[in-house]
């Protein structure tokens, strides 16, 4: 194609400048775009699953764009996938492990200093093999439901699936642990916990395709103008094109999404719980309810009440409670459900939000419209939440009374977080009390199932849900988990409460800390011994999005150094262990074949992992040809084997789950992703309903089969306060989240300059009347107060996000401004998932 | 394989010989710093060199500014710079640039008040009223969210957001299914801080502060724009139609000033019109 002298003079101008400026241009230079090797991966950040092409020369990303072919995005990206391929080429990249020491030895308060791998994992397996000796001598004589453990890890909904399944199989399989949490407790366990109660299954019925066929959205808690940018995209694009369609937004302050919303809804913290009440009863004093779907698909049950907060049993608020803990729901008929609603009219609901009775009547309408076809959206306003679960549940009774559900444009939609929280996190059982494929460790059926599945004796896999993210910490700062490994994210900067329980866990002289991390994060401060870490393109990956689409891409580029990836370390790690250092005696008479052996010959050299030949390269259908680090380390095609042995949990014939089927390994190297459950190569758009879900039997028209009497559970629960709120001196809710041009922690974003400059500082979104009674005005520095800790920030008055009087917002991307010492660690005490949204705090001018 | 770059071989020579043109001029500026200070000493500023909030006309302004820097002292944030010998800006007047610091807008202007000459012109106390230029979006080929990439930088980063910079949202024809979100400066409300500039994540800026006489247009004297008219009257300046009416097939509505063409859905199908006496009118025969 010819140049245009416009784009001509342009690439001129540009090469022109850099070369004055002394600095080189990858992709710009006179080298044609030709020798670019081009190759499709999954965006590191967000649950969206947008697909990018990454563009290598040299062995260097030098190019990136949008993946013109994949369905989620259509070759665009939002701001932080525009600037992909500089999160791999941050200055201060770990290029080697570092090890505090003092005096040529590890020394808990010593100096970071640079070790070998091997000197690394010494020091680290010595910790570990203490702690397990130590678990070994407390389990004695113990049964298997009852076993303890001092070794724990905690890992990430941005793993790829198959470092997670190794993680999982490593933790559970060989260590006999269930001490490993994802990041994704955070971030959706709320989630979880409502789809296993209401569907006895996780993840959502529906897909992105209801983004097109709904009439009406309604926003819970999701600021997904920001959030999922590209979704966000897309609900525009129907609302601009679509006849009659409507946006309902709620959330606790005004935010991006409100620029569109059609009925705007900002509710007093909490009060979702009554608004969502008060629509079920308003659908059912309307009759407005699908009289045949509730016959034929629905239970109705009633929750346990007062269960208290999550925190410490010392807490007055758990002492307090009635039924702390508790989740068990017991059934009752329509008519009790309905008495149970029917105290939530809209004069309550409208007293209890501070939103407007007509707003309210809008809302509860579009629902009860049989013309309207509604899908519900929420994230973390709804997940980080002490009643999360419930609330998650208030709006499936919602769908489920209406039966606007499991086909298209009706959809009740739980959004991802995390690039793979569904795909790693939620679906290969990262999680303290999951397996594989939705199976638990509390079930002893999927205990014995596991076991056949991963050659284990029958009572290997410990039967005791283990600690989960928020615990961990508790139980480090306590003294009973003495090894934390932390890959793949960053707790420290993440976790609520970080003076009382991080930071004193961390830092115990008798808790031995290990980081897994391509960058020098918060985490990585606190930690003892830091591994240097290949990240996203560097190794052979794969991440489920939140419409249940997995995603694979194969290795564009090496790390760094000495960096390796994670799953590297895992499998390397595990072959420190010899069987007789782990597993007691009486485990090990029943298998004696793996006396002597080590933890790494049990786990991957089993016969299942190892058995796909690597021939030294990954070829795609192009010719192109790839590196696969991993696979060249340990001899055989690693990710195939794993991705092949956990496709025995979810598609074998024999499973005791269905639902969760996938394509084998290669076919994903072939897609855009494929949505399961994938049965004869075909995908899965709307599940539960005949014609879309072949596990729905021809005439049965909608089934919930994951629940054995295949109705979907509606499950009564009532509106419980939150665990602090604001009263005389905190004076105000802190609520926290993301901005649009960084992720998470902003360990990657931060260190693309231009993402840096765009939104440099976490700022304190306030009420302008709020800052006037404090004699603040825009830019005034300030602390944020709680009882907990406390931070200095700047006072912003305008902008993105324009909060109500009484709440103020802050973003927790800036590791110089950590909110987290700040908020409370009260959770969900069913999904104890954190309320991140929700806590008392005061703001003084400084 | 089609490349839009260029061929390598006269990329290199053309490259070549504009980082020469670059070089030379450089040197030929060094050279003639005097004369030029002697020969121009009101030159016209350059686009990208912005003056201070509340500045005079560019010539009133030379006029009046006697090089004191107090202003470029008293600004806060060191955006400002005082032109030195051999710049392209009148030596000792100042100025900043907008990509590399634009203007932060203290509410209480500092670098007014102090100028004793009123070369910042001191009726100016509210900073949004500032005029320092105009961002324009000068390169749409470029800047990402025409492209549909979900950006939004300069709107977030404007201190007028919603007031200066807006977004107005489009119908994505390429994708089929996703949204434009475009960034819409007004002139009525843009102060020419140059914030957007500087935070635009092009390598090369898409949106610039340009002087207000540089970027803007105008529309033709005669003409005035009928719906906005419309609203600033309250109602139609011409006076409504009377009824239309329409003949149209059974079941189809027409709406004059709205949606046109209205097919109503079809009643639940069935063969028969709702009207028996259309049924038995209509010439049947065996």
């Amino acid at each position: 194609m010819s140049l245009t002298r416009r784009e001509f003079i342009k690439n001129n101008a540009i090469a022109a400048t850099a070369a004055v400026a002394g600095v080189t241009i990858p992709g710009v230079s006179a080298a044609a775009d030709e020798e670019i090797r081009w190759d499709k991966a999954a965006c590191r950040y967000c649950g969206t699953g947008c697909s990018v092409l990454i563009g290598v020369k040299e062995g260097r990303v030098v190019a990136s764009q949008g993946d013109p072919d994949a369905p989620v995005n259509r070759g665009l990206n939002c701001i932080k996938g525009y600037f992909l391929p500089k999160i791999l080429y941050g200055k201060d990249r770990l290029t080697k492990p570092l090890l505090r020491k003092a005096d040529g030895k590890y020394a808990k308060n010593g100096k970071f200093e640079e070790v070998s791998w091997d000197e690394a994992f010494d020091e680290m397996a010595k910790h570990w093999k203490k702690a397990i000796t130590r678990s070994l001598e407390e389990n004695q004589g113990k049964g298997v439901d009852e076993l303890t453990s001092r070794v724990g890890m905690f890992g990430s909904g941005q793993w790829t699936v198959w470092e997670g399944y190794a993680a999982s199989k490593l933790m559970k399989a060989g260590l006999r642990s269930n001490h490993l949490d994802p990041n994704a407790r955070h971030c959706m366990a709320s989630a979880v916990g409502a789809f296993i109660r209401g569907f006895g299954i996780d993840e959502p019925m529906g897909c992105y395709d209801d983004l097109e066929h709904a009439d009406s959205f309604v926003l819970w808690g999701a600021n997904m103008a920001e959030m999922h940018p590209i979704l966000w995209s897309r609900l525009t694009d129907t609302r601009l094109t679509k006849p009659g369609c409507e946006v309902h937004v709620l959330s606790t302050y005004e935010h991006r999404c409100f620029e569109l919303a059609d009925n705007a809804m900002v509710f007093t913290p909490q009060s979702d719980l009554a608004i969502a009440n008060f629509i079920a009863n308003y659908i059912i004093e309307n009759r407005a309810y699908n009289q045949a779907f509730i016959d034929q698909h629905v239970s109705f049950n009633q929750a346990t009440t007062d269960i208290g907060y999550g925190l410490r049993p010392d807490h007055p608020l758990e002492k307090a409670a009635k039924n702390p803990g508790k989740g068990k729901f017991n059934p009752i008929s329509f008519e009790e459900y309905a008495k149970s609603v029917a105290e939530y009219t809209v004069d309550k609901a409208s007293k209890m939000s501070g939103v407007s009775k007509e707003a309210l009547l809008k809302l509860a309408k579009t629902y009860a419209d049989p013309n309207r076809k509604v899908t519900s959206y929420w994230t973390m306003g709804m997940n980080q939440h002490t009643r999360g679960v419930w609330m998650n549940g208030l709006v499936y009774n919602i769908h489920l009374l209406t039966g606007k559900i499991s086909e298209p444009g009706n959809s009740p939609f739980s959004l991802t977080g995390q690039p793979s929280a569904c795909g790693t996190a939620r679906e290969v059982g990262t999680f303290s009390h999951r397996l594989p494929a939705d199976l638990v460790v509390a079930n002893k059926a999927h205990r014995d199932f596991s076991e056949d599945r991963w050659q284990l004796p029958e009572g290997t896999l410990n039967g005791k849900v283990g600690y989960h993210a928020v615990l961990m910490h508790r139980m480090m700062k306590d003294s009973k988990l003495n090894t934390y490994w932390q890959l793949c994210n960053n707790n420290m900067q993440a976790a609520a409460n970080m003076n009382e329980e991080s930071f004193p866990g961390w830092r115990n002289p008798e808790v031995f800390v290990t980081v897994s991390d391509p960058y020098p994060t918060v985490s990585a401060q606190a930690a003892d011994l830091i591994l240097p870490t290949a990240m996203w393109i560097e190794k052979e990956g794969a991440y489920g999005n939140a419409e249940r689409r997995t995603q694979f891409w194969r290795q564009q580029v090496a790390a760094p150094g000495e960096a390796k990836s994670d799953l590297w370390q895992i499998m390397e790690f595990s072959k420190r262990f010899k069987m007789e250092e782990v597993w007691p005696p009486e485990l090990l008479e029943k298998a004696p074949q793996y006396r002597g052996k080590t933890l790494y010959e049990l786990l991957y050299a089993n016969g299942e992992v190892d058995k796909f030949p690597f021939t030294g390269e990954i070829k795609d259908d192009r010719g192109n040809n790839y590196a696969n680090d991993e696979s060249a380390h340990f001899g055989y095609y690693v990710q195939k084997g794993l991705f092949e042995e956990y496709r025995r949990f979810n598609s074998a014939p024999d499973i005791i789950k269905k639902g969760h089927e996938m394509a084998e390994f290669d076919a994903y190297h072939r897609a855009r992703g494929l949505r399961w459950p994938v049965i004869d190569g075909k995908e899965t758009l709307w599940r539960f309903r005949e014609g879309y879900d072949p596990h729905v039997a021809k005439g049965e028209g909608v089934r919930f089969y994951g629940k054995p009497d295949g109705r979907a559970a509606i499950i009564s629960a009532p509106f419980e306060p939150a665990a602090e709120s604001p009263d005389k001196e905190y004076d105000l809710w802190l609520c926290t989240g993301r901005v649009l041009e960084h992720w998470h922690s902003g360990s990657m974003t931060q260190r693309v300059p231009e993402l840096h400059r765009a939104v440099p500082d976490a700022v304190v979104f306030m009420h302008p009347d709020d800052a006037k009674r404090r004699r603040l005005r825009r830019g005034s520095a300030i602390k944020v107060v709680s009882r907990r800790g406390e931070i200095i920030s700047t006072v912003e008055t305008q902008g993105r996000n324009l909060p109500p009087e009484g709440l103020i917002f802050v973003p927790w991307f800036d590791a110089s401004r950590l909110i987290n010492k700040v908020t409370l660690d009260a959770t969900d005490p069913l999904s104890k998932e954190t309320d991140y949204k929700k806590c008392a705090v005061k703001v003084v001018k400084i | 394989m089609s490349n839009h770059r260029q061929p390598d071989s006269s990329g290199n020579s053309r490259r070549r010989f504009l980082i020469e043109s670059v070089r030379s001029a450089c040197a030929v500026g060094l050279v003639g710093v005097g004369i030029a200070l002697y020969a121009t000493p009101s030159q016209s500023l350059p686009a990208l060199r912005l003056r201070p909030p509340g500045a005079l006309p560019e010539e009133d302004f030379l006029g009046s500014c006697t090089r004191c820097g107090l202003c470029v002292r008293d600004c806060p944030y060191d955006i400002l710079h005082l032109a030195g010998i051999g710049e392209e800006v009148a030596a000792g007047t100042p100025y900043f640039i907008a990509r590399e610091a634009g203007c932060e807008m203290c509410t209480d202007i500092p670098c007014i008040p102090i100028c004793p000459t009123g070369a910042l012109n001191h009726e100016l106390t509210d900073i949004n009223k500032a005029r320092m230029g105009l961002a324009v979006i000068v390169d749409q080929e470029s800047c990402i969210a025409f492209l549909g990439l979900r950006c939004e930088v300069c709107f977030n980063i404007c201190p007028l957001r919603g007031k200066a910079i807006t977004i107005e949202t489009a119908h994505n024809n390429r994708s089929g299914k996703h949204a434009l979100f475009i960034p819409t400066v007004h002139s009525a409300s843009c102060t020419g801080c140059g914030k957007c500039e500087e935070g635009c994540v092009t390598d090369i800026a898409s949106i610039k502060v340009l002087p207000t006489d540089l970027a803007q247009g105008l529309l033709g004297e005669h003409y005035r724009i009928g719906w906005r008219e419309k609203e600033a009257a309250g109602a139609s300046l011409v006076s409504p139609d009377n009824e239309h009416r329409y003949s149209l097939p059974q079941g189809q509505r027409y709406d004059h000033n709205g949606a046109g063409l209205i097919t109503t859905p079809q009643e639940e199908s069935s063969p028969f019109a709702p009207d028996p006496l259309d049924t038995l009118n209509q010439g049947w025969k065996p």
